[in-house]
């Protein structure tokens, strides 16, 4: 039974994304992607070294025909910077798709929401495809979902953090009242925080310091896929409820 | 002419449009973004934008990021 993510229109075929930032070469970002089995992968957009022109470029290593890329705003503080940035990606790139970052804290890269909510509502109005990275806040989720997004990207915890995922009850409410597909962004630490995730009912997993800071980033790489695919699973099965008191599997029936 | 090119100092005897820039760049059209004192420049238009002493211009592309 197909069970692919979809967001206006674009069919996704795997549930865990994945970031190029921070690998040793563009051999392992390669590597450890196709470990993965993600088929999106987040790229930031920079200025070209025209002081150095080395020819390798990252999207020699990720073939564009293969897989979505999906450009960030990353490192942006004002809203003027993100539309910027996201305008340029769009003419850089291939698609409409952005994931928004408006950051409001050096030191803690949460996100500033009332410039996000902003840039969010102009970028929609463009034709963008905004996923806005945001806190694991519902009420601005809903904001979000109002000014036009086309899928929320709560964190689980600060970006890079490995922290896991600090507020399931806030990402339980968020699944509830929303409409649209949520997908965890940032904050994942090991697979057990990806299964986590993706058993509460979200929709994908971002991962990309979790892989790319492991001492074996293509093994851990792998580890994420079956993880979001046994959380996603565990989901779709549903899981027994939490008691306080035991229930035998054995029967009682035909003991001496 | 002299230009301001991602942030540098670029001085050109030959550009005369961002085609002419980026062929003496050795960069590739097709992965790249360009922008000439804040306004973005369409692909379709590189051929036919003139550059101007003094302009300021900015070459972006994708880089590995989260």
């Amino acid at each position: 039974m197909d069970d692919n993510l979809i967001i206006r229109g674009i069919e996704f075929q795997s549930r865990l994304w994945v970031g190029t930032g921070k690998y040793k070469d563009f051999e392992e970002t390669k590597k450890a992607i196709e470990a993965s089995g993600a088929d999106v992968v987040t790229v930031a957009v920079r200025r070209v070294n025209i002081i150095d022109r080395k020819s390798e470029n990252l999207l020699d290593y990720i073939d564009p025909g293969k897989y979505k890329i999906l450009p960030n705003t990353a490192g942006c503080y004002t809203v003027e910077d993100a539309l910027r940035y996201a305008r340029l990606a769009r003419e850089a790139g291939i698609s409409d798709l952005i994931k928004l970052e408006v950051i409001g804290d050096e030191k803690t890269l949460f996100p500033d929401t009332l410039g996000l909510l902003k840039a969010t509502e102009i970028l929609a109005k463009e034709g963008f495809i905004v996923l806005p990275y945001t806190n694991d806040d519902p009420i601005m989720a809903k904001r979000l979902e109002g000014a036009g997004a086309a899928a929320i990207m709560p964190l689980g915890a600060p970006i890079g953090s490995g922290l896991g995922i600090r507020n399931p009850y806030n990402l339980k409410i968020i699944l509830e009242t929303v409409k649209l597909p949520i997908i965890v962004d940032a904050g994942v630490g090991t697979a057990s925080d990806a299964a986590i995730a993706m058993e509460l009912g979200c929709d994908a997993v971002l991962i990309n310091t979790a892989i790319a800071g492991a001492k074996d980033p293509i093994a851990m790489a792998g580890a994420m896929k079956h993880a979001v695919i046994a959380g996603r699973l565990a989901y779709k099965a549903g899981r027994i409820p939490k008691k306080l008191y035991a229930t035998a599997s054995s029967p009682f029936e035909g003991m001496l | 002419m002299k230009l301001i090119v991602n942030g540098e100092f670029f001085e050109t005897s030959k550009a005369g449009t961002i085609t002419d820039l980026l062929n003496e760049l050795s960069i590739d059209p097709g992965q790249v973004a360009v922008e000439v004192n804040l306004s973005i420049i369409r692909k379709a238009d590189h051929s036919t934008f003139r550059l101007h002493e003094a302009d300021k211009i900015e070459i972006v592309n994708f880089v590995g990021g989260g």
